[in-house]
């Protein structure tokens, strides 16, 4: 009801929000990681409400567990067991029941059935807190469990050892992890367990001597092996046995029951755009399907460009770069970014900028053309490559759907199209059925730059015309909203480079009118016919008004010099449109024109430095033409006697007769349009309650004033603009007739 | 130093240039044939050798990004390095070690086109034999080489930086394919697709090379035809004496050094209406797949065996070309 009084959008407004959420989208930020881990879990949050509690209570069972318990079917540790385990698969624990579980699984309370089901369910929701592995690593120094529940914690922990959040402490402990070496059955575990641990400060004589004595007893085993050839590679000196140069797998596969479980958990968790998610910790894990090597939809992880490092250095490839460059797996947050921004650079596959809001800001910052080329080449073959509708019986249309949403949030983020994108746009729109992928594709659409290139139209307005043409109606008006975005683009980048060089806007200006200039035509073309094919929607009228909310206000709000009035096929529909919201945002944009027109008329006849055109006399008429037709509907009740529009509403008074219809003059005033029946009804009832005969001649005189004032009070705010602008009302006092059009 | 007499310079001449490329790398219908620049003469077919009658699987690449020529063998101590570790899946890999398998990078400087062409880029990849004998070859598991024929209409649009070699093609294990292209991805930033050859190009090949006249006896001129929408599948060979492939095509090409698109048609549309006549078959409604000549055979999937070292450029320009239009 109320559109023209929401507040206006300024230029540039338009795609701030989008701006503000990306830069929220903290690279690595743990926080939002977990806002929007929760965001995703929303719809789930009920379904685990219950599952929490009883994790909970589960949890504060085990905490207080004294003596040895046996577990019976039926028992309540056997239902707390369940709970713990079902709470694991689904959403993985949080890092506080880590400690509990470990304690109770290695102080050897229960049978070694409870201990394997428990550490087995030692799933991470997030992340382990170091603490409750070191103290597990005390539990399991005083040997109160089995030899196979110590087997089977370190294999877990060596699965889990990237999920732990810090490794100091562990580090610390690398002695007492080596002493257990001598454990024959653990040995090969605790071997890998070191060589994830082991740093060169670790590598000393007597270690060395230690592993070659267990590698006389027990033989060339390959976890000695690789250890020794870690201790070599930190210290060659110190290593001086020649090892076997040959290299085969070090370690078995001992990820255990927990791989296909983390990464289930994860999934889930992590909800429909796993895909966004992931690639922004920067931790793309593989797709587990099977892919083609060169055509994953994995979007880089961003690192640094070790190909440059070695050599470039001298080189000096950014002017003022200090000898170290900062890595971009340490760039996190904004202040980061400005800090170290004298010696950043690109990660070593441009792709993986797309999903990290930090490198975006820094490639708005450095106008380099190997950036844009790089990204070109880059996202041009994978749009190419993963296209559904391109590609026969390509299965991945969501991953494609994800990518084309990354690479649209990036140029809202950027505020500028990607020419790759560009490109792929006018190559596969004729042979798009409209249908696959459509909100992404259209939205794409809206950053296609205004460029001098003259050939828009075949590439562009003529598939974009056949597909809406032949679409439903809601196709038809996502392509009015995306075409209302375009133009609102083009005029904002257009807006910004006034600012920024008025010198050569002589050059770019008659570019950018013409340009759209075009698109305004093109739009006001497929409207008129849309809304003939689609008996004049209520739904597309709506659309198509709201682009020329933006049409009306060119001159004033974007400093262009053109103002294009809508075509006839749009205005008499909205004019005699049945719902007052259409009929409200008419009069809405009639005032625009109005105020537009009259500042260009002054500005003219000033000569201020205003941009010196002139709009054509045409451009005046057809308002004024409109102008006399609206305030002949809906307030001198003339329309049928005065409209001289050619398509207008003008009649002839003996064809007018042969209606037969009563009171037929004043039958599209503000009180009979059947857009405004409604108000006037209810206001008929506020003011006369008792009449049920709903007599409209009542409204006149004050009470025509007093039903404005209704009528403003119900929101119709554009009515209101319009009365007070284009109406010259003879005498406050009195009126109901006179009036007349102004301009 | 090209072998033969008479015949092989006019022929030289035959070979297909690139099409001019519309900003959407919409294609002209006509081929320009130019004169065989002097560099090609001089090509020593004894170099390439080995890229003949073997089975190449096709790909674009688009331009690398920061490659060196100068330090082709840090590049194979480090892709050796990669290999390696992907191959123990994760665990750490010492660079420079001796490993099983051996990468070798080098350049091969007679593939190339015009000025503005980079030399051809091979890539080696050799297991050492389990026997550790010092004096016993390494065996070559997989090759693959990255080539600019003519490949200007990339090349002189690149800025500094950009190393344009636009066509990859490969031989041996997919899963070496896949390692060394990731790669040449992580460290190149660029992009690796595989090319197709569709029917109207494989059309343009079988009329081109059918036209160019060998010392030796040749082959038989075949193409192949899938014929769609069938419960089994069924393929029809179509076999042509090259002597009446090339009188053929001698009837329909109007202007030496020039093809356009209506004299490809002429050609197909006379072996289809020959098939025709013999067989009541429409070969024109079933989809082309293969062609091969003395020249040449080239199939839908991308994967091409040239016979012929005379013919290698001309071919290989083909193939440029039909790579940087999958890139632009």
């Amino acid at each position: 009801m109320q559109r023209s009084s929401r507040a206006r959008k300024q230029p540039l407004h338009a795609h701030h929000k989008s701006q503000t959420d990306l830069s929220a989208w903290r690279k690595g930020g743990t926080i939002d990681s977990e806002k929007s881990l929760q965001s995703h879990q929303s719809a789930n949050d009920q379904k685990y409400d219950s599952q929490e509690e009883s994790l909970e209570q589960a949890l504060s069972y085990f905490e207080k567990v004294q003596d040895c318990v046996a577990l019976k079917k039926q028992s309540v540790p056997q239902k707390h067991l369940d709970a713990v385990e079902s709470t694991a698969l689904k959403q993985g624990l949080p890092p506080e029941g880590f400690e509990i579980l470990l304690n109770i699984v290695l102080s050897g309370k229960f049978a070694d059935t409870v201990n394997t089901r428990l550490l087995k369910s030692l799933i991470p929701a997030s992340v382990i807190p170091e603490d409750s592995v070191v103290k597990a690593v005390s539990w399991l120094c005083v040997s109160k469990c089995s030899g196979n529940i110590k087997l089977l914690f370190l294999k877990w922990l060596i699965t889990m050892f990237d999920y732990i959040d810090h490794k100091e402490q562990l580090h610390a402990l690398y002695g007492i992890f080596f002493s257990f070496l001598q454990d024959e059955r653990l040995c090969p575990c605790i071997c890998h367990l070191l060589y994830l641990l082991t740093r060169k400060e670790h590598v000393n004589p007597f270690r060395i001597r230690r592993l070659l004595e267990l590698q006389a007893r027990m033989g060339m085993q390959s976890y000695l092996q690789a250890l020794l050839s870690l201790y070599k590679l930190f210290c060659p000196e110190q290593v001086t046995i020649t090892l076997p140069g040959k290299m085969k797998t070090y370690f078995k596969n001992s990820d255990g029951p927990w791989k296909a479980a983390i990464t289930a958990v994860r999934q889930r968790n992590q909800g429909p755009s796993s895909l966004s998610q992931t690639l922004f910790l920067g931790t793309a894990q593989p797709r587990s399907r099977k892919r083609k090597w060169n055509a994953q939809l994995v979007i880089p992880a961003s690192s640094a460009n070790t190909n440059n490092l070695e050599d470039d250095r001298e080189k000096c490839f950014y002017l003022y770069s200090t000898n170290e460059s900062f890595p971009l797996e340490q760039l996190h947050t904004f202040p980061q970014l400005l800090q170290n921004i004298h010696r950043l650079e690109f990660p070593s596959q441009m792709g993986s900028v797309l999903t990290n809001p930090l490198l975006l800001h820094y490639m708005n910052c450095v106008k380099d053309e190997s950036i844009y080329l790089r990204l070109y080449y880059w996202m041009g073959q994978m749009l190419q490559e993963e296209c559904t509708w391109c590609m026969v019986d390509n299965p991945y249309e969501e991953e494609f759907k994800s990518f084309l949403e990354t690479v649209y949030k990036a140029e809202c983020f950027l505020q500028e199209g990607f020419s790759a994108c560009e490109e792929f746009l006018y190559k596969t729109l004729p042979l798009w059925d409209g249908f696959c992928c459509r909100s992404e594709v259209l939205r794409l659409l809206s950053w296609i730059p205004l460029s001098s290139f003259s050939d828009i139209k075949s590439y562009l307005y003529d598939p974009l015309a056949q597909l809406f043409f032949t679409s439903s109606i809601y196709f038809k008006c996502s392509v009015l909203e995306s075409l209302k975005e375009l133009l609102q683009n083009w005029l904002n980048c257009n807006a910004i480079q006034v600012d920024l060089e008025s010198s050569s806007l002589n050059t770019t200006l008659s570019g950018l009118v013409n340009g759209v200039a075009e698109l305004v035509r093109f739009v006001g073309w497929i409207s008129t016919v849309g809304l003939r094919l689609e008996n004049n929607s209520m739904l597309l009228l709506y659309f198509i008004l709201d682009f020329y909310e933006i049409v009306c206000d060119m001159y004033l709000k974007y400093n262009l010099p053109l103002l294009i009035m809508l075509p006839a096929g749009i205005f008499y529909p909205a004019l005699l449109s049945m719902d007052s919201v259409n009929l409200n945002q008419l009069c809405y944009i009639m005032y625009r024109y109005r105020t537009n027109l009259v500042a260009a008329k002054e500005n003219e006849l000033c000569k201020k430095k205003m941009l010196q055109f002139k709009f054509s006399d045409q451009t005046y008429q057809v308002y004024n033409q409109y102008i006399i037709a609206m305030v002949g509907c809906l307030w001198t009740s003339s329309a049928f006697q005065k409209d001289i529009h050619p398509q207008g509403l003008h009649m002839d008074d003996e064809l007018l007769s042969k209606t037969a219809v009563k009171e037929l003059r004043n039958s599209f005033n503000i009180v009979y349009h059947p857009a405004m029946m409604g108000y006037s009804i209810q206001f008929l009832q506020q003011i006369c309650p008792d009449d049920t005969t709903f007599n409209f001649k009542l409204i006149k005189g004050k009470k025509w004033n007093w039903y404005l004032e209704y009528l403003y009070t119900q929101g119709l705010k554009g009515l209101k603009v319009f009365i007070e602008s284009s109406i010259s009302r003879v005498s406050q006092a009195s009126c109901n007739k006179a009036g007349n059009a102004e301009a | 130093s090209s072998n033969g007499s008479g015949g092989p310079r006019r022929l030289s001449r035959a070979l297909p240039f690139g099409r001019s490329h519309g900003r959407l790398g919409v294609s002209s219908s006509g081929r320009l044939i130019v004169p065989a620049p002097s560099s090609q003469e001089k090509a020593d077919p004894q170099k390439t050798a080995f890229l003949l009658r073997k089975a190449w699987t096709l790909y674009s690449v688009t331009p690398l990004y920061r490659f060196r020529r100068g330090r082709l063998r840090d590049y194979a101590r480090l892709l050796g390095a990669f290999i390696a570790a992907e191959k123990q899946k994760g665990l750490a890999v010492e660079v420079g070690v001796e490993l099983d398998i051996k990468v070798a990078l080098s350049s091969l400087a007679d593939l190339r086109g015009s000025e503005l062409d980079q030399d051809a880029l091979l890539v080696q990849l050799s297991s050492r034999s389990q026997a550790s004998s010092k004096n016993s070859e390494d065996k070559v598991v997989w090759s693959g080489w990255f080539c600019s024929v003519f490949g200007d209409d990339l090349s002189e649009n690149v800025p500094e930086h950009f190393t344009c070699l636009p066509l990859f093609l490969t031989h041996g294990a997919e899963s070496y394919t896949s390692l060394v292209g990731s790669w040449f991805q992580k460290t190149f930033d660029c992009c690796f697709r595989r090319l197709a050859i569709s029917p109207l190009n494989l059309s343009w090949m079988v009329a081109m090379w059918a036209g160019c006249k060998l010392d030796r006896a040749a082959s038989a001129v075949e193409l192949v035809f899938s014929v769609p929408r069938l419960a089994q599948p069924l393929d029809i060979s179509y076999a042509i004496h090259p002597e009446d492939a090339k009188a053929l095509w001698d009837t329909v090409q109007k202007t030496p050094g020039e093809i356009t698109q209506e004299e490809v048609d002429v050609f197909m549309d006379c072996l289809y209406a020959h098939f025709h006549r013999h067989f009541k078959i429409h070969l024109s409604a079933a989809k082309l797949v293969k062609v091969s000549t003395g020249i040449a055979s080239a199939q839908c999937d991308g994967i091409v065996k040239i016979l012929h070292s005379q013919y290698l450029p001309g071919v290989l320009m083909l193939l440029t070309e039909l790579a940087i239009s999958q890139i632009q």
